[in-house]
């Protein structure tokens, strides 16, 4: 039986301008903006790895790569 | 996507938060990388701009230019150097208006590099000016009751100065842009890709279109398929933005070179 994927999902904090578009394009609430407007992940586990968020991300800030573990 | 087709170290670039041109770059640079091209081997040139800033960020040889003269300064690139993939990044200001001289007859003479139009409706690097491709009654800097003329259909213009490849899509639309780019790259002859980013500092903020966010997302409603489009009545597609493939045809020169030889 297949097993659920995992991801992981690597956040660069120093490039990021907390623009939003990814909390905006992911489909599974995996981002949020924080009570101070900074982008925040929050649900990593839920990540489908569709990658609307990297290929939308204006600043290369984000990479979603597939967790295997054999 | 490749990060080696970055210099990294001159990151975070300078746009603001949001700014359509990061992600249509990314695009860029995955076409490029979809079609295996030896990154040695490819030029980016570019004009004066927000948008021109794009190929500083890259590894591949590039050239940053003069306000509207990266298309001359590239046609000489290729003529130098044939074998090399020499590419355009250009405003819809810096195509469009100061350089749309060189854009019309680059286009006619089908010069083989491909122009890609980070068109964001305005003047972005000056403050939020109309441009020749803003749309009427659309708010600018210098137009702050609305745009009273009417925009070039950039698609339209490329096409009738003779582009042999010509398409337009949006930088919501990640696999159809870079599809499209990739026909664009190893098309022979001219190409140009009308490629719709978002500038939420001054047309967003200007024309009430949202945060960067919502301006992205909404292009799923403003633009559509041309596939679908044919499909609907001119009413159903009032103040949408066709998407797609307009033009792919053979290249001129050699065509009207052989025509010439056998009038004479
Ligand atoms: C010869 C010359 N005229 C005017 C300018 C000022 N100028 C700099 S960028 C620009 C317009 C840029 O608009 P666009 O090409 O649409 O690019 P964007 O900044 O929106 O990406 C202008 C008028 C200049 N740099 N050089
Ligand atoms: S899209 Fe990129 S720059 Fe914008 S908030 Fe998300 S990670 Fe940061
Ligand atoms: S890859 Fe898809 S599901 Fe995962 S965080 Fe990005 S947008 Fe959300
Ligand atoms: S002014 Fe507009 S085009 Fe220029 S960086 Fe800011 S958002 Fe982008």
């Amino acid at each position: 039986m297949a097993e659920k994927k995992t991801y992981k999902i690597a956040h660069n904090r120093k490039w990021c301008k907390n623009c939003g578009i990814c909390v905006a394009v992911c489909s599974k609430h995996v981002y949020e903006m924080d009570s101070n407007d900074r982008q925040a992940i929050v649900n990593p586990q839920d990540c489908i790895g569709c990658q609307m968020c990297t290929e939308h991300c204006p600043d290369f800030a984000l990479i979603v790569v597939e967790v295997r573990d054999e | 996507m490749r990060s080696d087709f970055l210099r990294l170290e001159r990151l975070p670039d300078i746009w603001c938060p949001g700014c359509g041109n990061g992600v249509a770059l990314r695009a860029l640079l995955e076409a490029i990388e979809q079609l295996g091209l030896d990154p040695d081997k490819v030029v980016l040139v570019s004009g004066i701009g927000c948008s021109s800033r794009a190929p500083a960020y890259t590894a591949f040889d590039n050239v940053h230019t003069l306000h509207g003269r990266a298309i001359p300064v590239a046609t000489g690139i290729k003529l130098a150097n044939p074998k090399l993939t020499v590419i355009v990044i250009t405003g819809d200001g810096d195509s469009s208006a100061i350089g749309g001289n060189h854009l019309i007859h680059a286009a006619r003479r089908d010069v083989d590099i491909t122009v890609v139009v980070f068109n964001n409706y305005n003047y972005g690097m000056t403050g939020g000016q109309a441009s020749p491709l803003t749309p009427s009654s659309s708010i600018t800097t210098t137009t702050p009751s609305g745009n009273l003329d009417r925009p070039f259909d950039l698609v339209n213009l490329a096409a009738g100065a003779g582009a042999t490849y010509v398409a337009r899509s949006g930088i919501y639309f990640t696999k159809h842009l870079v599809d499209h780019l990739k026909k664009a790259i190893t098309h022979e002859g001219f190409s140009l890709v009308d490629t719709i980013v978002q500038c939420p500092t001054y047309y967003g903020r200007f024309n009430k279109r949202g945060d960067a966010a919502q301006m992205l997302v909404s292009q799923k409603d403003w633009l559509v398929l041309k596939s679908v489009a044919e499909k609907k009545t001119p009413e159903q597609l009032a103040g949408k933005v066709i998407i797609g493939e307009f033009v792919n045809i053979g290249r001129h020169g050699p065509a009207a070179a052989s025509t010439m030889k056998e009038q004479a």
